[in-house]
């Protein structure tokens, strides 16, 4: 009693405190909102800025930081619903989408902001308005530029190609070249020196009468990889992984590591290479420069602009604009927060910044992002034709002719919307015939009697099924009916099963082709059985090995087993892709040290794919073996010795005697593992991404792929999401299921 | 079978040798697990201990120019805002777990022992709960939390969260209550105690390991749950742990030190409560454990 009473008073204090925390808000008012997703120097430099502003306004300025990943689709959400800051601050590449989904206003034509936008770089003005109309201001540029390791590269003359610099000649175990060139954002360089073009908005064509008029020959939909150029580009980035000029599979930490450790003599990378190497390192900063029997690197610019968020009224939101973009806080970014700053004069004070003037020379040779909004849809499909090309050896026509195809398909326009009537009809047929059974029941005598009967287990049900209901069930059911409409996170219409008929149908490519969601669901059932098979092999196997009687340190085995369950798995799983790297993972290097051939983890299927079942049976073989210890406590010791003395090897006294005593104990866990593993984003996402190629790809994560990196198709994703409860919901018919259910 | 007759005809002195190396074995075996679960973790440790680069060494992982100033780092942001977050995440990760546990307990028992119309029909309800992939419901739960006013705030994310972990506490608790001999409450019930008082205070005591273990599981998935907290909290001062741990995370750079150093840092708290906890966890987590 006094047990329970404690228990339950500390529940009561422990909500009184939340409640009450909830609604102890400062007065928010008058205040003015920003949001922002900076790294942690350019947020410091800002708040310096804003604190001047707050003197001299008087004008108090709440700064919100936000996780990079979410901030477009919360500043969506939140700008619907009222909730969303005066101010924001991102890239300029989303201008589009934001304007389109009336997610931003434009800035009040004031004086004082005109003022302040005269001395910006016009380029950068122009890039972020609108038929006259200012959306964004401008604060600072972002390209990439050329590290040069001063002890490490020979010299060479100040023009000298890219090319000639790399066969320099280094020392043993110096890679000559660092950067991501896997990565389209940063293999675009390549393309733009080649001729080439990922994307044009003039070639976009939406209407195809236009584009018939135009006399285009072929429709790219504005994806211009695909083309002779940018086969050469992609033969070059090729052949400098080829012949060892670059390690490979490089990765942003990859960078800082090598050319921060003095391991290679050039890097390619943004101004946010600059605070992650050591202080002692020796290097300058230089624009990109121009390749053998090509033009000059060119970078995509990228522009951070101050945005005014839609349904903002507050009176003091541009004159912080317009201070934002000043002089004195362009001062102040550049030097604090290392920014590029796009205020003309501030430049004259900041002659003594080297590193800071070569990347404003290599933004100044850089070509402006198109801020059209299919640009956000080159990036995934090109990555992987250079995946292909770099990894698998294909040919760099075939894989830039199939990323066209995906980029086209990302883009492809929404279905045509549909009468909603006959559906509704339907679903008004539905709920007729349930009330006309229910009231068939209510007045079934013996029905009526079990429910007055049920009355006090409801009593203990109640809370739960509201709580349930309202939060949960809720919820998933108006998610589950996203999947009749059809948007692209601006416009939004009733479509029906359109979504259902062409996934199903796999949008009439073969359906076992690589993508469909017959090929994904199949890999998805191999996933989910081959990891519970290892997850209750080695739990079941750990915990008859733990059960030993008198085993010694039982309690210290048993805690360190644990350990990769209470590691949150997004940062474990990222650990393991490390350890999977080709060059510097630690299981390749444990595979040499055993005398074996190292491997491409994510070149090819079969590794890509054993690399995350590994990951994900190290997750999860600690639950089933804690499930499994405690089935084995119930096994009563006399059965075993019993057994024992009728002479039965260790094998026969565990499959007779214990397997038929844990099997039942485990079901119920053993079926949500199944669930759990079916969909376990974590690991599939973050230990192979889907490659090679997006073969290894579950359903879960391709539903993902579909809300967030094609074009947040809100609708489509949640049919598969539909899709994914229907395939579970099937299995539960399975005798196991039922089983763990009764 | 021919092992079966070894063991019977030999001498005991070999016996004990057998059982020596039997031991030995097992020690092997479970050394080598111990080795495998750690290694990933132990990077993750050099990768929060070493400077500003990465570990060095591809087999071993130790950290390169040892430092402490990561964990500095993380622990000393923004003026102390770090503890108010760890407050943050203790709170509503501790909320959470007992609200669930309060709620999903007395559901539990009605299932486990009562019989109710729409008993079968919401048991499996509760399994499909589990089955939809929970993104799915991020939009709508905004919307629902904004118009009950509850957006950014603690209180709403410890009601999201308490009543996603229901359906599995509900689960977990049901096989427990299972186990328990329903003589014990009869026995009560016949000596004078109504039905709830029963359940109060002979089967939830007679409960406690799976209590424990429901309460650890539900803390645990509040703990490190990032896309609800992310969707939903703004406020500096209200975010929790996995969220600002997830900032330094950017576009193009991470800090993948104070990445690392947070990550430990979050798992602390965990790693106590399993070790805490464990004794109970190994009987609670089903209903073989809890003996009558």
């Amino acid at each position: 009693m006094t047990w329970f009473a404690r228990w339950r008073w500390a529940a009561l204090v422990l909500l009184g405190v939340t409640f009450l925390l909830s609604f102890w808000k400062p007065d928010d008012s008058q205040r003015l909102v920003l949001w922002h997703a900076y790294d942690e120097g350019e947020a410091a430099a800002l708040r310096q800025v804003l604190d001047r502003f707050e003197a001299r306004e008087g004008v108090v300025v709440h700064d919100v930081r936000l996780p990079f990943g979410v901030l477009a689709s919360r500043l969506e959400s939140a700008v619907r619903t009222g909730n969303g800051p005066d101010l924001f601050i991102d890239a300029h590449e989303r201008m589009e989408r934001y304007v389109a989904g009336a997610v931003v206003q434009p800035f009040d034509p004031s004086s004082a902001l005109n003022d302040a936008l005269d001395e910006l770089e016009s380029a950068h003005v122009d890039a972020l308005s609108r038929a006259g109309a200012v959306y964004g201001a401008p604060l600072s540029a972002k390209a990439l530029a050329l590290y040069v390791n001063r002890t490490l590269a020979p010299d060479v003359p100040a023009n000298a190609t890219l090319d000639e610099r790399l066969r320099a000649g280094f020392p043993e175990g110096v890679w000559p070249l660092i950067t991501e060139a896997e990565n389209a954002y940063y293999a675009a360089p390549f393309f733009h020196a080649f001729g080439a073009r990922l994307f044009d908005p003039a070639l976009v064509f939406e209407d195809a009468r236009v584009f018939e008029e135009a006399g285009v020959s072929e429709r790219t939909g504005g994806y211009e990889a695909a083309s002779e150029a940018g086969a050469a580009a992609l033969q070059r980035i090729a052949t400098y992984f080829r012949e060892g000029l670059l390690p490979p599979e490089p990765s942003g930490a990859l960078v800082g590591q090598l050319f921060g450790s003095g391991q290679a003599a050039y890097a390619i990378s943004g101004p946010w290479l600059a605070p992650q190497l050591p202080d002692d390192l020796a290097y300058d900063v230089l624009p990109l420069p121009a390749l053998d029997g090509a033009g000059v690197l060119q970078p995509y610019v990228t522009l951070e602009a101050v945005f005014r968020a839609a349904r903002s009224s507050h009176p003091a939101s541009t004159d912080l604009a317009a201070f934002l973009v000043g002089e004195e806080s362009a001062l102040l970014r550049a030097r604090e927060g290392r920014q590029v700053v796009s205020h003309r004069r501030a430049w004259d004070s900041l002659a003594d910044e080297p590193q800071l003037l070569a990347f404003r020379r290599a933004a100044a040779g850089g070509i402006v992002m198109p801020s059209h909004r299919r640009m956000s849809q080159v990036f995934e499909p090109t990555t992987r034709a250079i995946r292909e090309v770099v990894r698998g050896g294909g040919s760099p026509e075939d894989a830039l002719d199939s990323a066209q195809a995906r980029f086209l398909r990302s883009v492809e326009a929404l279905p045509e919307a549909r009468d909603p009537a006959p559906a509704l009809v339907v679903v008004g047929l539905l709920l007729l015939l349930v009330m006309v059974q229910i009231a068939r029941r209510m007045r079934d005598a013996t029905f009526r009697t079990t429910l007055a009967a049920s009355r006090p287990a409801y009593r203990y049900v109640a809370l739960a099924g509201v709580a349930v209901l309202l939060l949960v069930i809720g919820p998933l059911v108006v998610g589950a009916f996203m999947s009749l409409f059809a948007t692209d996170g601006v416009s939004f219409r009733y479509v029906g099963l359109t979504h259902y008929a062409s996934i199903l149908s796999a949008d009439g490519l073969s359906l076992f082709a690589n993508g469909s969601f017959w090929r994904v669901l199949l890999i998805t059932l191999v996933w989910t059985a081959l990891n519970l098979v290892l997850h209750v092999a080695i739990g079941v196997a750990l915990a008859l090995a733990l059960h030993r009687p008198g085993l010694k340190f039982r309690a210290l085995y048993r805690v360190l087993l644990i350990v990769p369950w209470a590691v949150p798995n997004y940062v474990t799983a990222l650990s393991w892709k490390g350890m999977f790297h080709s060059q510097y993972g630690a299981v390749n290097a444990l595979i040499e040290a055993a005398g074996g051939e190292s491997i491409q983890w994510f070149s090819r299927f079969a590794t890509a794919f054993s690399a995350n079942v590994t990951t994900n049976v190290w997750l999860g073989f600690p639950f089933m073996m804690v499930v499994a210890l405690g089935a084995l406590s119930s096994v009563p010791k006399e059965l075993y010795d019993a057994a024992k003395v009728d002479g039965a090897t260790p094998w026969q006294r565990f499959r007779y005697v214990a397997w038929p005593m844990l099997w039942p104990t485990m079901i119920p866990a053993i079926a949500l593992g199944a669930v759990w593993t079916f969909n376990m984003f974590n690991v599939v996402f973050l230990v192979s991404g889907g490659e090679p190629g997006g073969s290894t790809e579950i359903l879960v994560s391709e539903a993902y792929r579909w809300a967030f990196t094609r074009g947040a198709r809100y609708g489509y994703a949640a049919a598969y999401a539909v899709l994914i409860f229907g395939v579970l919901w099937l299995s539960t018919r399975s005798q196991v299921v039922r089983k763990a259910l009764q | 079978m021919t092992v079966a007759s070894d063991s019977a005809g030999t001498p005991r002195a070999s016996g004990k040798t057998r059982d020596a190396l039997r031991s030995a074995a097992i020690h092997g075996v479970l050394a080598l697990a111990t080795a495998f679960a750690l290694y990933p973790v132990l990077w993750v440790l050099a990768t929060a201990l070493s400077g500003d680069v990465l570990p060095a060494g591809r087999v071993v992982p130790l950290p390169q120019d040892a430092t402490l100033e990561h964990f500095a780092a993380v622990l000393g942001a923004g003026d102390g805002v770090f503890f108010v977050q760890l407050a943050n995440s203790l709170l509503i990760a501790a909320t959470t777990s007992i609200v669930a546990v309060l709620i999903a307990a007395p559901a539990a028992y009605a299932i486990s022992r009562l019989e109710f119309v729409g008993k079968s029909a919401s048991l499996r309800s509760l399994l499909a709960t589990q089955m939809f992939p929970g993104v799915a419901a991020a939009i709508p739960l905004y919307f629902l939390l904004n118009a009950m006013h509850l957006l950014d705030t603690r209180f709403g994310l410890v009601l999201v969260y308490g009543s996603t972990v229901v359906p599995f506490a509900i689960f977990q608790l049901r096989s427990a209550f299972d186990a328990i001999p329903i003589e014990l409450e009869e026995a009560a019930m016949v000596d004078g105690a109504s039905r709830s008082e029963a359940f109060y205070l002979v089967v939830l005591p007679a409960a406690r390991p799976a209590l424990a273990v429901t309460t650890l599981f539900a803390f645990m998935t509040a703990w490190n749950e990032f896309i609800l907290a992310a969707t939903f909290l703004s406020d500096e001062s209200r975010l929790t742990l996995p969220v600002v741990l997830q900032r330094y995370v950017g576009e193009h750079s991470a800090n993948w030190n104070a990445f690392a150093a947070g990550a430990i840092l979050v798992s602390i708290p965990v790693m106590a409560l399993f070790f805490r906890l464990q004794r109970h966890l190994v009987g609670g987590l089903n209903a073989g454990g809890v003996k009558g």
